[in-house]
């Protein structure tokens, strides 16, 4: 591949932009920028949660009962997976700080087939709830138990799996977008493309990476762990 | 360059404490806490996100910039969730507003 930028040539020795004091602040502006942009993405999640929190608060006892429609023990499996390909993300900007670009790609290699793994589960899930006819807009039917306990708002037992679907999707979503970027950094770090051998990219995608999991982390027990049992 | 560099040991006993929250998640939820689940649940993950932010995401050897930034999101989806609360649910704490 022919170098797209005059920055792109040397790939052993970092390249100082001429808008940086020196590498270090450099470096420290990349992370900074990507915090940044993790900031917005929780209020970009934000706003699906705080729909969650008031309708759970309105209808606590719609939300319990839809919840149990979920595969808790397949939803506990994606979280091991999840936090897996976190520790080979961290492991992979480790290899990276360290100059080992085997290791670095091995990891990331790593990491792209957990982060597919969990969305393979994540269709088997979905496909589940397309058979118990639980998919807004598309088939959905109140389950008979529901329509048993008469609630006061039916409608809030179908604006779980409404919620359900908008939050493990837009999850999802970035999974996707995570799984292209590690690609990408991967062949380019393969490719001696990077500057400094990619350390700060490899760094900065991870911190990506951690954020989808961490958000994952607050979506496991906010759908799936409601009440799980009487 | 002057990043801290964490060791592989540092790294699989972070893994090891997180999957043993996600256990105490898991096992908290079949106890028969009631109206003590939520908070109970949030709390196993507020620590999980907090251990992945000071270790995998390096916030605990950064300078302090990255600490404010990273808790100036929480404040700000603090402000959201909150003041829509208030809203929906005080909405009939004040029944008699002439005009209403």
């Amino acid at each position: 591949m022919e170098p797209a930028t005059a920055t792109a040539e040397s790939s052993a020795a970092p390249i100082l932009l001429s808008q940086f004091d020196d590498l270090d602040q450099q470096q420290q502006a990349s992370n900074l920028g990507m915090w940044m942009f993790l900031a917005t993405e929780v209020m970009f999640f934000g706003g699906l949660i705080v729909a969650y929190v008031v309708y759970r608060a309105l209808s606590p006892r719609e939300f319990a009962l839809a919840s149990r429609h979920l595969d808790m023990w397949l939803g506990f499996v994606n979280t091991i997976v999840l936090l897996s390909s976190s520790l080979a993300m961290a492991l992979a900007v480790r290899s990276a700080q360290l100059h080992r670009s085997r290791q670095v790609l091995n990891y990331l290699l790593i990491t792209m087939a957990l982060g597919t793994c969990f969305l393979g589960i994540k269709a088997v899930e979905y496909y589940h709830e397309y058979e118990e006819k639980l998919i807004p807009a598309l088939n959905f039917q109140l389950p008979a138990e529901a329509v048993e306990s008469h609630f006061a708002q039916p409608g809030h037992f179908e604006m779980f799996f409404v919620l359900y679907f908008f939050m493990t999707g837009l999850h999802a979503f970035h999974l996707i977008i995570g799984i292209t970027l590690v690609g990408v950094i991967a062949l380019l770090s393969r490719r001696k493309w990077l500057s400094g051998g990619g350390e700060t990219q490899i760094e900065v995608t991870g911190l990506y990476w951690h954020f989808v999991d961490i958000v994952w982390v607050f979506l496991y027990p906010l759908l799936y762990l409601i009440d799980v049992k009487s | 360059m002057s990043d801290h560099i964490v060791s592989v040991r540092t790294n699989v006993v972070l893994f090891v404490l997180l999957l043993l929250l996600l256990l105490a998640t898991v096992g908290a939820a079949f106890l028969p806490l009631a109206a003590w689940h939520l908070p109970v649940a949030l709390g196993f993950a507020a620590v999980k996100a907090i251990l992945i932010g000071l270790f995998f995401m390096h916030v605990y050897y950064r300078h302090k910039l990255t600490w404010v930034v990273s808790l100036a999101s929480l404040l700000w989806l603090g402000i959201l969730i909150v003041l829509t609360l208030g809203d929906y649910l005080a909405r009939d704490w004040l029944p008699n507003i002439p005009g209403k």
